[in-house]
């Protein structure tokens, strides 16, 4: 690698676009929703003004959305995106196996056919969901036809949890893949060559040796659910709104910016206490890299 | 337990395992299914839900919707211009980290990486305020097209490149810098180096990341949706307002358009990156 | 004649697409053997050994273990165990927890656990690194650790994949030296595959020279140098001359030939020759001299040194004989003066006893 100093002018022609971008896009932006979690709607002529704020003058945005009624929000967000996060490794963790030990010519078919939902617009997916799910949707049709239902199966916490499944699966499948397929095989030879049976040899080498791959299956998989509200709101309904459905309305409907700010950044420490959590991880486990 | 082996089957091969089929089948039933079903309906006759006859009206009133035809068009002329802006960065932002040592250069690295890790939804507000406060949700809107979708554009933009920076990156790791040395020892300048041997090198990650980029800024919803103003609808944020007003099956036929796009530009981007591996 | 301890009969595989990997081989080694497995590389010697230790199975045969048929016996069931090439030392566990591993996965009391690792890594004499983690050590330190972790196990066979070749030269000897002393030591079935001869020739008591996919010699070194049964191992093992001879008449057990380049002369052999063979000469067997030679039933002829190449201890002399036939010559330096005291250009008789050379009809 190459001193700065010794090409400044390169350097500077090739570090100065994305930086100064991502200055004026992404840290500024974030550094006013900041100041304005703390700021309040002014009062201009005895009323609440819609767009003037004092700023910086207060927590109450913060105490509000410690209060009750959001924090069950930020709850519901946690537990349905921890449930999917682990029914996703559950059922990506055999998915990713048998790519991994297919035989050489099968491997990017089955990868892709896996992988390939995803680059559908999660719009689309979650639509798709919920057209053949609601009560007139196929899968009632089907149950009618041998006499059974309608079934109301939307508009709950399974339906939200199902659609964060369906959306985010491919999510974990290609850390695991990219992981798995790292391994070396003569380390699960060697356990069952020393006599270890193909569930111990799971147990004591192969999930420890991947464990860094499922961190980030993990991650990838958990921040995104934590701040959904597209599947919440097509596939839940307004009684299963999470937090992100909260700001999503703060912003667009009651037009409450500061409070919504305020959310936002509950949220976003949320996630940040998630990536610490990952990296801690990380360091202790002595495993292939993903 | 004395399970025996098949001829000709090995202890490790797990594909071969009955129950893995099954599950594997299982789930792209789960995954393929609503697909299908979406797109199976685009053609349907009505919009029941029960099937009552095959017809292509759905896209051919979908075609001479006015208001869907302007938000396919501005989705992808968005995600044109913003793949283009996103490509450059991307890489330039790549051959900065790849290339030198400098000082702040793990937090750099880590600002890089904040938009990839961010809930989009934090990132979408964060911009909407921005836009709003700065005068340029207001501003631009009387702007002739498509410079009115220039605040999408930006937003797109700040959250494509720095998966463009990914690819590129993963690219230069494998650069043998001997090349580079070769060509100096030739006679070539800096520039006729970076020119001649490595552009070509990172061509395939450019174009990877750009199509990556594309289908990014073409599938966003989150971001678009907070940093878009009324006159500047997207395509993604249409079929949103469609879906809130109801089932329709014009938005199954704008939804499998939708997807046929975003395919071929995926399995393009598939293709192009396959023969360079066995290529170079 | 003593009951095999492993008995490989008719044993083939096939791979997806149509290559045969190991075609239809029988091999019976017996106990307490060092047995070899040597061959180029693709010759299907890597593959025959993960079938003997279950990590593949045959396509057609069966292997007999210690009495038993195990060819689809799963691997963790069989009484083999295996030193990998990459030795496969598990990076998250001790070089304690590693070598006791087996012993754990089997259900062995804990108590009995400690004592066993304890004098497995005396054996290996690594007994200071036993709560070193993999990453800290060396390549052959790793080595050692994938030993003591299959020898703990007091298997009856002991499986090496090509156990010399990651080590530098110094270390390949002190290791070979190793393996032959712990085989004596522990009196189990040590079966090692290698492409490399010198390995297979110094540590083996037996060898199973292979080549694509069949088996083309077993034999104890000595013999497969001096007695290869065709050129395959003839060429494989060792350098050596190959002369085309066409059969003028065979009385009994000699021969009467005309070679290409070294004219006629008889030979004794075992063999029944059609009307054509393959005279094999190794390059120690060659004399070479600047005066005629003389001495009865010596085979001569004159030839012009194109090539010498100094080793030190040797010098390996490329000569051409008039008739254009292009000969490999051992030369001993044992003057420390003279060198080997020949030069390119030079023009010498070559010649040497035609008892000292073989008739190969394969």
């Amino acid at each position: 690698m190459d001193n700065w100093k010794d090409f400044r002018r390169v350097f500077l022609t090739l570090a100065t676009p994305g930086g100064l971008w991502m200055l004026t896009f992404f840290v500024i932006p974030m550094t006013f929703l900041f100041v304005l979690s703390f700021s309040s709607k002014a009062v201009v002529d005895g009323e609440i003004s819609t767009t003037a704020y004092d700023y910086l003058n207060t927590f109450q945005n913060y105490s509000l959305s410690i209060g009750h009624d959001y924090l069950v929000l930020l709850w519901r967000a946690i537990w349905t995106s921890a449930i999917a996060t682990l029914m996703c490794l559950i059922l990506a963790y055999p998915l990713a196996m048998a790519v991994c030990f297919a035989p050489p010519r099968w491997r990017p078919v089955l990868l892709l056919l896996l992988i390939l939902p995803f680059w559908i617009n999660l719009l689309i997916r979650t639509y798709a969901m919920y057209s053949i799910f609601r009560t007139t949707g196929v899968v009632n049709q089907a149950f009618g036809l041998i006499g059974m239902g309608p079934y109301e199966m939307l508009n709950n916490t399974t339906a939200v949890i199902m659609g964060l499944i369906y959306v985010y699966l491919p999510f974990m499948v290609l850390p695991l893949y990219s992981t798995i397929e790292k391994l070396d095989r003569s380390y699960l030879e060697a356990s069952l060559d020393l006599g270890a049976s193909q569930v111990r040899t799971f147990v004591s080498v192969t999930w420890p040796l991947t464990l860094p791959g499922v961190i980030t299956g993990i991650i990838l998989v958990f921040i995104p659910c934590l701040g959904t509200f597209l599947t919440s709101d097509i596939l839940g309904g307004p009684n299963n709104w999470n937090i992100g459905n909260a700001i999503q309305n703060q912003f667009l409907e009651a037009n409450n910016w500061p409070f919504g700010a305020a959310l936002s950044f509950i949220l976003m420490y949320a996630t940040f206490i998630a990536l610490i959590i990952r990296t801690l991880f990380a360091r202790r486990s002595k495993g292939v890299d993903a | 337990m004395s399970t025996q082996l098949k001829p000709g089957q090995g202890p490790l091969e797990y594909a071969r395992r009955p129950w893995i089929i099954a599950l594997f089948a299982l789930v792209l039933l789960f995954l393929y299914a609503p697909i299908a079903s979406l797109i199976v309906f685009s053609f349907n006759v009505d919009k029941s839900g029960v099937w009552h006859g095959f017809t292509f009206m759905n896209y051919i009133k979908a075609w001479h919707n006015e208001a869907i035809f302007y938000a396919l068009t501005n989705s992808l002329t968005i995600a044109v211009l913003s793949t283009v802006v996103s490509t450059v960065l991307g890489a330039t932002t790549a051959l900065a980290l790849w290339r030198f040592k400098f000082p702040f250069r793990d937090a750099y690295e880590g600002f890089m990486a904040l938009p990839i890790v961010v809930p989009e939804i934090c990132m979408g507000i964060s911009l909407a305020m921005f836009f709003s406060y700065t005068g340029m949700m207001a501003g631009v809107r009387d702007w002739v097209w498509p410079f009115n979708l220039i605040n999408i554009m930006f937003a797109h933009i700040a959250f494509c490149f720095p998966f463009v920076a990914v690819v590129v990156r993963a690219r230069l790791q494998g650069f043998n810098r001997q090349l580079e040395e070769a060509s100096k020892d030739l006679g070539a300048t800096e520039l006729q180096t970076f020119i001649n041997v490595l552009v070509p090198f990172m061509v395939p990650s450019l174009v990877a990341g750009g199509l990556l980029a594309f289908t990014l800024s073409l599938d966003d919803f989150v971001i678009t949706l907070f940093s878009s103003g009324p006159g500047s609808i997207t395509f993604p944020v249409k079929i949103y307002g469609m879906v809130k007003r109801g089932v329709d099956m014009q938005i199954n036929a704008a939804s499998t358009v939708l997807i046929v796009i975003t395919l071929a530009a995926t399995l393009l981007a598939m293709k192009l990156q396959a023969p360079d591996k066995a290529g170079h | 004649m003593t009951e095999p301890i492993i008995s490989i009969r008719n044993v083939s595989k096939r791979f997806a697409g149509g290559v045969i990997a190991v075609d239809n081989i029988s091999i019976d080694i017996l106990p307490n053997e060092f047995f070899a497995l040597l061959g180029p590389s693709g010759c299907g010697k890597t593959t025959l050994l993960r079938m003997i230790s279950g990590l593949e199975t045959p396509t057609e045969g069966q292997i007999i273990i210690g009495g038993q048929d195990m060819a689809f016996t799963p691997p963790n069931l069989r009484p083999t165990n295996m030193v990998f090439q990459s030795y496969a030392v598990f990076p998250h566990m001790t070089v304690e927890q590693n070598v006791g591993y087996g012993l754990k996965v089997t259900g062995v009391a804990t108590p009995e656990i400690k004592t066993r690792v304890a004098e497995a890594l005396e054996m290996v004499k690594l007994s200071h690194l036993a709560a070193r983690k993999p990453d800290q050590m060396s390549g052959g330190q790793r080595q050692r650790v994938a030993l003591a972790r299959a020898l703990v196990k007091r298997p009856k066979v002991l499986l090496l994949d090509e156990p010399l070749s990651a080590l530098d030269a110094k270390l390949r000897d002190d290791m070979r030296m190793e393996l032959t002393r712990l085989q004596e030591t522990v009196g189990i079935t040590f079966i090692i595959v290698t492409h490399d001869q010198d390995e297979a020739l110094s540590m083996a008591s037996r060898i199973a020279v292979m080549d694509k996919g069949a088996v083309a010699q077993i034999a104890t070194p000595a013999e497969l140098y001096e007695h290869p049964s065709n050129k395959f191992v003839a060429d494989f093992i060792g350098k050596v001359n190959l002369l085309d001879a066409s059969i003028l008449k065979q009385k009994g057990k000699t021969i009467s030939c005309n070679t290409q380049g070294l004219g006629k002369f008889n030979i004794d052999t075992d063999k029944t020759c059609g009307a054509t063979a393959t005279i094999a000469i190794r390059p120690e067997k060659l004399k070479l001299s600047t005066a005629e030679p003389k001495g009865a039933g010596l085979v001569k002829v004159k030839a012009k040194v194109r090539d010498v190449a100094y080793y030190g201890d040797t010098s390996h002399v490329i000569a051409d004989t008039d008739s254009g036939k292009e000969l490999e010559i051992n030369v001993q330096n044992d003057s420390r003066t003279g060198g080997s005291g020949v030069e390119r250009g030079q023009k010498l008789w070559v010649h040497f006893n035609p008892n000292d050379a073989l008739v190969l009809t394969e």
